[in-house]
């Protein structure tokens, strides 16, 4: 019974290609629409991720005063004398990195570039992820004597340098004459959209001395000797500073620590909104082809109300009529569904080249839209079929 | 006509048949109460005015309507008292139903409307083909096998309905107004289809027409007016 009603079924269907054609459509819009929507969202997601993580792992940032990032408000900047009680006091820490930023011009031979300069200890590229590609990072004696030698980032080498090796190399920042010691690695944007190769790092007295003129640091780089360490060094790190910033019982922290996990969780819970956002616009559409599927089902009742009537005249069951359309639509919703998702790979996979972000294949709302899909088309078909089937055959008949 | 005292069952026995259409004050008794035995092998002709009540009672006996009260032996088995699937499997082995607006299934070809009894009776591909062209034969519609409805004429299209309804191999042919919507040539050939299925396979017929010329062929007629039998008598085959 169930193959010549599968016989019936395909017949049926190639009988009413354009309706067959429409209702696969209807399922294919919806279908691909939803599941690429999610897949770019969750890419974005990803690459997010991606790019805190390329940050270097278990790291907490301290910064005076409370607002986290630029433009900070005039909370006390830290001193040198902050770094030695957190290196000797907190446990767990596996490398603690003051960072002092400044502006500046670097110049070599006839081209210049203007770009941030980081001034920090050896510490700062194992705390910050970094990881030399040429040449050699500080030494002992060149952090405490504040000497002019300086590792770049590969915007900075690209710019000045073109593809020459930089190292061995003497640039000009500012005033003063800098050796070139090291190249980084690249690592791309980051999670804000800034390049973070564009960067020069050189010893934090160096940069204290020459450029910002002043003993402030900007912001403590400490990381973590584990993911399960972070937060007892971040409770540590609280206390520690409370107290040395003398901080009452009462009052607020004039700085806050953040650790990479909670950026992390910041930022990817934004694009996790943007993700949902994005689908359930797609649903919309999802819906819209659902309706058109509906439509088409209902308008296809009173031809089918006759046929029905005619098979049941000459001898069907109820239950191979409806098994017959239960079929019917299966095939016809599964098929769209098949369709939809393999274009939403296609269109997700170019979109997700086009628009720079990962491209991650999401079991579950492949097949949640599939199913979806799946229902529309089979309690639309089925529904009005089953109310046919249950007449008696010359009413069915008789349907105009 | 005295039922009772017949020694066997005939084949197809209605007694007290009535149909009501509508409820309450808006009831409409279209049969009032049909007595009629139809024996193996008779072929009937259902004359009467339009609106009598001929088509109901087809319907009827063709197990595509239920009668409001009365009973329906098919075979000597109560059809009245049967569930749907039984009456669908009756249907499916002993009726072959030809209607005056064909019913054939549109975009579908001549051979696969044919099949389609075929394919409820489980027949394998094989014998299904061999069967539905074999009837498709019968009617004189050799050659036609692949064409569509809308491709046929009206009296091709019928054909393709008769042999639809004879490819399983029925008892009874129902046929209501067959060549209603044919002109005379077709209707001539469609009527010496029916009568020589009936004369040579044995089938038996029971068809409503309008038109004595048609009458003609039928062994017996029987003439309803407003929901009853009005007379039934047999007559001698012209043809
Ligand atoms: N579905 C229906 N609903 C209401 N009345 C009907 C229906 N079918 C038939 N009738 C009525 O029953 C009577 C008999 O109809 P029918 O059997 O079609 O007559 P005939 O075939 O002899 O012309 C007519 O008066 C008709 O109006
Ligand atoms: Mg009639």
């Amino acid at each position: 019974m169930l193959w010549n009603t599968l016989l019936l079924a395909m017949r049926a269907i190639r009988r009413n290609l354009m309706r067959s054609f429409l209702t696969i459509l209807g399922v294919v819009i919806g279908v691909a629409a939803v599941i690429t929507m999610v897949t770019l969202g969750n890419g974005a997601t990803r690459s997010v991720a991606d790019q805190i993580a390329s940050m270097g792992s278990n790291l907490l940032m301290v910064r005076p005063g409370q607002r986290f990032g630029p433009g900070s408000d005039e909370a006390a900047k830290f001193k040198a004398a902050d770094v030695e009680a957190i290196r000797n006091q907190i446990t767990g820490a596996a490398a603690v990195a003051p960072v002092a930023n400044s502006s500046a011009t670097v110049v070599y031979q006839a081209r210049n570039w203007s770009t941030m300069v980081t001034g920090s200890s050896n510490d700062y590229f194992s705390a910050a992820g970094w990881e030399l590609v040429a040449g050699r990072g500080f030494t002992d004696a060149e952090e405490r004597a504040g000497k002019a030698v300086c590792v770049i980032g590969s915007t900075v080498r690209d710019n000045l340098f073109g593809a020459q090796n930089p190292v061995g190399a003497e640039i000009r920042i500012s005033q003063f004459a800098c050796e070139v010691i090291g190249l980084l690695k690249s690592k791309g944007q980051s999670a804000m959209g800034s390049d973070q190769d564009d960067t020069v790092v050189m010893p934090l007295r160096t940069v204290q001395r020459r450029l910002s003129g002043s003993q402030d640091i900007n912001m403590l780089m400490v990381s973590a000797s584990s993911t399960d360490a972070v937060d007892a060094i971040k409770a540590q790190l609280e206390k520690l500073l409370r107290e040395r910033r003398k901080i009452g019982e009462n009052e607020d922290d004039n700085f806050r620590v953040m650790d990479t996990r909670q950026l992390a969780e910041t930022l990817t819970g934004t694009t996790r909104i943007l993700t949902m956002l994005l689908g359930a616009v797609a649903a919309v559409s999802l819906l819209v082809g659902g309706i058109g599927i509906m439509n088409i089902m209902l308008v296809s009742v009173t031809e089918r109300t006759r046929e029905i009537g005619i098979r049941l005249a000459i001898g069907a069951l109820e239950r191979e009529v409806l098994l017959q359309f239960l079929i019917e639509a299966v095939v016809l919703s599964s098929l769209g569904g098949v369709i939809g998702i393999i274009l939403a790979a296609a269109a997700s996979i170019a979109l997700s080249g086009i628009m720079n972000i990962g491209y991650l294949f999401d079991p579950t709302i492949n097949l949640l839209s599939f199913l979806f899909s799946a229902a529309i088309g089979v309690v639309f078909g089925y529904f009005p079929a089953r109310r046919a089937a249950q007449l008696d055959p010359i009413e069915a008949l008789r349907h105009e | 006509m005295n039922t009772g005292t017949r020694s066997t069952t005939p084949l197809i026995r209605l007694s007290g048949i009535t149909r009501s259409y509508g409820r309450g004050a808006a009831e409409f008794q279209a049969l009032k109460g049909i007595d009629l035995d139809v024996d193996e092998g008779e072929f009937v002709a259902v004359m009467g005015p339009s609106g009598s009540g001929k088509s109901t009672a087809m319907n009827i006996l063709g197990c595509l309507d239920s009668p409001t009260a009365g009973s329906y032996e098919f075979q000597g088995v109560h059809v009245e008292r049967m569930t749907r699937d039984q009456r669908a499997l009756l249907r499916r082995h002993f009726l072959g139903f030809v209607f005056q607006g064909f019913n054939l299934l549109s975009r579908t070809t001549a051979l696969e409307n044919v099949e389609l009894p075929l394919i409820y009776r489980g027949e394998p591909a094989a014998s299904r083909h061999a069967a539905a062209r074999a009837a498709l034969k019968q009617v004189g519609l050799d050659g036609w096998e692949d064409h569509t409805p809308n491709e046929l004429s009206g009296g091709q299209q019928q054909r393709v309905a008769i042999a639809r309804a004879i490819v399983t191999g029925p008892k009874v042919l129902l046929a209501d107004e067959p060549t209603g919507n044919l002109d005379t040539h077709n209707s001539q050939e469609i009527m010496e289809l029916i009568a020589g299925l009936n004369r040579e396979r044995g089938i038996t017929v029971l068809m409503v027409t309008h038109e004595p010329d048609m009458a003609v062929y039928a062994k017996r007629v029987v003439r309803f007016v407003d929901g009853r039998v009005d007379s039934d008598h047999r007559q001698e085959v012209s043809a």
